[in-house]
């Protein structure tokens, strides 16, 4: 006797999010209508993208390892782009702008920003922009990065609950999508939706980070939350109908068996991770390796050939 | 939750008179902002005044629609009427309602069938409103007896174990309660169960708190749909709070904001 799947149907699908200026080069996620890959029961008409992480200025903590195939070029931020770009061919770029930091570098906001134009001169893919992490310099920061890039719809990050208002403000004037932050916590990741909605923001513009977790530092937990906010999405629920993103180079790269174990074992640690990630719902993975945003942009090609079928 | 508007009803005067006098602007405000409130479906009531129904039924429903599109509940005893509201309803409407009673179904289901209709089914016949959960119980196995023997599917009816006002059937009250539960285990797929809260408390004080602290005792025992005034803040509130704690949303800080995103 043949066997009948079971197939589930929903009534809403995910957002569809937009990055970067139509014409020069535009990048869409988003519009899923069934869990990652299933798609016998819905579809996902935008393949999730990787995104190459680069810093504003010389990284002062990062292994060899990561170091190594961008050679010379990491120690020039805009060299660094160009050949995250033209050399390993990344659709979207990850910026961090890292050096504002106090532990960092302490650089002020108008020399960061700076280095930010010249990478968008010279690049010209559609790029995520972040913050240092620092609440008070990033106030100071985002704003003008934000106003710096006007109008090249780009995704700007981050929002949390305790600091939300002028990152939202600022994308809302200059045009930009913004990410939403909540500490592994689905609750928090609907309370910050609703909370940057609430400031006219148009909730069709907001990627979430729900926040993660590298292979073996509890994943699982970040797999949980984001299936159980799909699921919501999916029966209906708008404060929660936002594709992810997910830093997976950040958490990797902290861990440090995938540090110091060699050259293969973080990039198979980094891989390893996204391909998880993917199969939770991520829509944008930032990695840091070039190896790791090829192998892991080769899985999703093989896995949206299904899509075809 | 399906939510159904109650405040186009010729019992109210000033619906009466909006009717009679042709004054569009006060029926589309009432649509407006019970939608806006949380309706997902307005009842449409002529109410007893109404000299000519089947007339103010074709102009009540063309003047609700020229400002917004809701499925409408076409809400009358007298078949012609509804039928007049079927034929020009743009959104999928629900026909309020049959009775048990063999004829009356015969004709309800028919027009359902025919406009692709759903109906709400009053668990009474000619010898009135049952005063047991037993004998609501039969009522709603005959209604759900019929509707699948007219093609009707069972998620398309409605089953409402009435209200009585509790200041005059007191012990009826907790027989629609286990109604409800009953219900929903008839068939399968399970009926819609709903009911209009109002009735509840016609004429006793206190109104708003029983209505609200009935609703949500309800919605725990499977109330899928119910009509209702949705300009009554709290007990939209208490609504949305009640599906909360049955987990049908996440929980955030700001849910009833949430719940009013959708």
């Amino acid at each position: 006797m043949a066997i009948e799947l079971v197939k589930e149907r929903y009534n809403n699908a995910i957002n569809i999010v937009e990055i970067g200026s139509p014409g020069v080069s535009m990048i869409k996620v988003g519009g899923e209508t069934a869990l990652p890959f299933l798609f016998k029961e819905g579809g996902m008409p935008y393949a999730p993208v990787t995104a190459l992480e680069i810093l504003d200025g010389e990284p002062e903590d990062w292994p060899d390892t990561l170091r190594k195939p961008f050679g010379d070029a990491i120690k020039d931020p805009v060299r660094w782009a160009k050949a995250a770009v033209e050399k390993f061919g990344t659709k979207i770029l990850c910026v961090r702008l890292q050096s504002v930091h106090p532990d960092y570098g302490n650089r002020s906001s108008e020399e960061s920003v700076s280095v930010l134009k010249a990478i968008a001169r010279e690049v010209k893919v559609p790029l995520i922009v972040i913050g240092c992490g620092d609440d008070d310099k990033d106030n100071d920061l985002l704003p003008k990065a934000s106003q710096a890039l006007k109008g090249k719809n780009c995704l700007f990050g981050i929002a949390v609950q305790e600091n939300y208002k002028t990152l939202t403000a600022t994308c809302l004037a200059d045009g930009h999508s913004i990410i939403s932050e909540s500490p592994i916590d689905v609750n928090i990741a609907k309370q910050v939706n609703i909370l940057i909605s609430d400031m006219s923001f148009d909730p069709k513009r907001i990627v979430m980070h729900t926040t993660m977790t590298a292979l073996g530092y509890g994943m699982e937990y970040v797999y949980s939350i984001m299936e159980r906010a799909r699921l919501a999405a999916f029966m209906g629920d708008k404060m929660l109908s936002m594709p992810f993103i997910l830093f997976v180079g950040q958490e990797t790269w902290k861990v440090k068996e995938a540090k110091e174990s060699g050259a293969r074992q973080g990039v198979n640690w980094e891989i390893a991770t996204s391909v998880s990630m993917l199969q939770a719902g991520a829509d944008i993975l930032v990695v840091r390796h070039p190896d790791s945003a090829k192998a892991v942009t080769d899985y999703i090609k093989d896995m949206m050939k299904e899509a075809n079928k | 939750m399906i939510v159904i508007g109650e405040l186009i009803n010729g019992m109210y005067k000033d619906v009466a008179r909006a009717v009679a006098n042709r004054e569009a602007d006060i029926i589309q405000h009432l649509a407006l902002e019970q939608v806006k409130d949380g309706a997902s479906m307005l009842d449409v009531n002529m109410g007893p005044y109404s000299k000519d129904p089947v007339r103010d039924m074709r102009w009540l429903v063309e003047t609700i629609q020229a400002v917004i599109e809701v499925p409408l509940s076409l809400d009358s005893t007298k078949a012609d009427v509804i039928e007049e509201g079927l034929k020009i309803a743009r959104k999928r409407a629900v026909i309020n309602s049959t009775s048990a009673d063999p004829e009356r179904m015969d004709i309800i289901f028919g027009l359902a069938k025919r406009y692709n209709a759903q109906v709400i089914g009053l668990t009474m016949d000619k010898s009135g409103v049952p005063n047991s959960k037993a004998s609501r119980l039969e009522l709603a196995q005959t209604i759900v007896a019929k509707a699948i023997e007219c093609g009707i599917n069972t998620e398309d009816l409605y089953l409402d174990p009435l209200l009585l006002p509790l200041n005059v059937a007191q012990p009826q009250a907790a027989e629609v309660l286990e109604s409800i539960h009953e219900f929903r285990l008839l068939c399968n797929p399970a009926p819609q169960v709903v009911f209009g809260l109002s009735n509840l408390t016609q004429g006793i004080k206190s109104r708003s708190l029983i209505n609200r602290t009935f609703l949500t005792m309800a919605v725990a025992n499977g109330l899928t749909a119910v009509i209702l005034d949705p300009l009554d803040k709290k007990l939209m509130d208490a609504l949305i709070t009640a599906e909360l704690l049955l987990n049908k949303n996440i929980y955030c800080d700001s849910f009833l904001d949430a719940y009013r995103k959708k």
